[in-house]
């Protein structure tokens, strides 16, 4: 056994595994409920239900995987996801054909911006795509000669940038974090917290809005979205939060309590950020990479905004005048 | 060796295609068996190989596509060895005095039940841009009333990989199929009802984008 382990690289802590195989449980009673659903209720529609259970299951075995996994394999995961983010989300938007090159610059500054990653240089994870890639993409784009549509051509490219790589590298840089500034469960630990509690606010807002809700908050932007939807998605994820804390995480109470309001909020942000994004650009799903989730866009958007709020507390409060 | 061919070229197809990303649009349109005659637009080297992609190992063996004779084989040798020899494809000449050939090597190809790949817009053209369906595949119609044509819509391979350009852009690709066509007896209103079909593939994708 232990070699086994030794060869699949398998170095989580305890508390990491336990929550793991909490998420599959919740999923298998999640599938029989609806399989009960379906068989008691032969008239009611459920394969929406079905598409989206499934797709969790999907979602959550590759999740699994790459971090139970020695370390590259699991920035190699991060690295993928940022790829086909950007991937989609250049070919979701307008862009211009001479413009070409610079699109594969960009999708180079991906590998760059995870190899930071890997060799643990924190500065410049930090600087590279809002410093060095803005100021190279634009520079690129010059050697065209194509000066129409250039702002919103240079605007757009950055902006997916940060968005699809920038943002989701810091969920995998959470994963090097050195273990002192979490004894309990180390940078798996606080990453597995950070993904349940957004994944969980996700679903809690849309169960309490489909139960309660009434009240609009953006009805322009996403018609779906419910005062009654967001306040039960801030309570379960902040009691969520202060459930988890002592389990994977260095929080105390306030910090917890803090964290939870920060994610849940955050998240509805990053949510209707990208609905802004698709109805801008007059599409409704992203794509179909997942059944009834809709493209990757759908899936990392809350993400986009926790993920990155999520670390730079973390840092700040635990990792502080540590070295990185 | 044909074997050995075929398992490449279904391998070459499946990674271009993993690096592009494609949105399939009901796939269950596609033919299980020949014969039958495939339909699309062109913009790309891409669309050949993304078109093979479709298909399981089993049937890569049957997929013939029509090529332009001048483009392919006349112009340099290796290439007239690939398209002749690793892609097994049919040549139409631009010059329409040697139409009888064509037409006598796709009766050759229908009769094996084998399934006919053909680009009606004769070349790939302006990037994203479709232009005017040539007669030959009415013609065609005309010839075998009973052949299924199925119309397939590719979207974004012109941004992809597009005309004298040979850098891959990794970008997603719809790939929209249509239902089964057939021969509706005039060639003009045929040619009419394909680029409809064409044109509401193309409206559809963009309502699920």
């Amino acid at each position: 056994m232990e070699i086994f382990m030794g060869i699949m690289g398998i170095d989580l802590a305890a508390p990491v595994l336990y929550t793991l195989a909490g998420i599959f449980g919740l999923l298998a009673i999640a599938s029989i409920t609806t399989l009960g659903l379906a068989i008691s209720q032969p008239k009611t529609d459920y394969s929406e239900l079905k598409a989206r259970i499934k797709s969790w299951w999907i979602m959550v075995s590759v999740f699994s995987l790459a971090i139970v996994l020695k370390q590259p394999v699991s920035i190699a995961f991060f690295m993928m996801l940022s790829f086909i983010a950007l991937r989609e989300y250049f070919s979701l938007i307008p862009t211009r054909f001479s413009d070409r090159r610079v699109l594969l610059w960009a999708y180079f500054a991906i590998i760059l911006q995870y190899f930071w990653i890997y060799i643990g240089w924190y500065g410049m994870f930090l600087i590279f795509i809002p410093i060095y890639m803005f100021l190279f993409l634009p520079m690129r784009m010059l050697l065209t000669g194509e000066t129409e549509g250039f702002l919103n051509a240079i605007g757009t490219l950055h902006w997916g940038l940060m968005l699809n790589v920038y943002t989701i590298s810091h969920l995998s840089y959470l994963t090097i974090l050195p273990v002192s500034g979490n004894p309990i469960a180390g940078g798996t630990g606080l990453l597995v917290y950070l993904l349940l509690l957004t994944e969980i606010n996700d679903i809690a807002q849309y169960i309490f809005g489909k139960l309660f809700g009434r009240h609009k908050i953006i009805p322009k932007v996403s018609p779906k979205k419910t005062v009654e939807g967001l306040l039960g998605g801030v309570v379960t994820t902040t009691g969520l939060a202060i459930a988890l804390a002592p389990w994977l995480t260095p929080f105390d109470l306030l910090h917890a309590t803090c964290l939870g309001l920060l994610l849940s909020l955050t998240g509805f942000v990053g949510d209707v950020n990208i609905s802004a994004l698709k109805r801008d650009l007059g599409i409704k799903d992203s794509g179909t990479l997942l059944p009834g989730h809709g493209g990757i866009l759908d899936r990392i958007d809350s993400l986009t905004y926790t993920a990155p709020l999520f670390f730079h507390f973390t840092v700040y409060f635990y990792y502080r005048g540590q070295w990185l | 060796m044909r074997r050995i061919i075929n398992i490449m070229l279904f391998l070459t197809a499946k990674i271009i295609v993993l690096i592009l990303g494609l949105r399939i649009r009901h796939r269950e349109r596609l033919p299980t068996s020949g014969p039958a005659i495939i339909v699309a637009n062109h913009n790309s080297h891409l669309d050949t190989i993304v078109l093979f992609s479709l298909f399981p190992l089993s049937m890569i063996q049957q997929l013939r596509p029509v090529a332009n004779e001048q483009y392919f084989l006349q112009q340099n040798r290796f290439l007239a060895w690939f398209a002749r020899r690793i892609l097994r494809v049919i040549p139409v000449s631009s010059d329409a005095s040697n139409c009888r050939d064509f037409f006598k090597s796709c009766a050759k190809v229908l009769a094996k039940r084998q399934i006919l790949i053909i680009y009606p817009e004769g070349t790939r053209g302006a990037p994203e841009h479709m232009s005017e369906f040539k007669m030959g595949i009415a013609h065609l119609a005309k010839q075998y009333p009973k052949i299924p044509i199925i119309p397939i819509f590719l979207h974004g391979l012109g941004k992809a990989l597009p005309k004298g350009d040979f850098l891959i852009v990794p970008l997603l690709c719809w790939v929209c199929i249509g239902e089964a066509m057939y021969w509706n007896g005039q060639k003009q209103a045929f040619l009419q009802q394909l680029v409809g079909r064409m044109q509401t593939l193309a409206d559809e994708r963009l309502l699920s984008a």
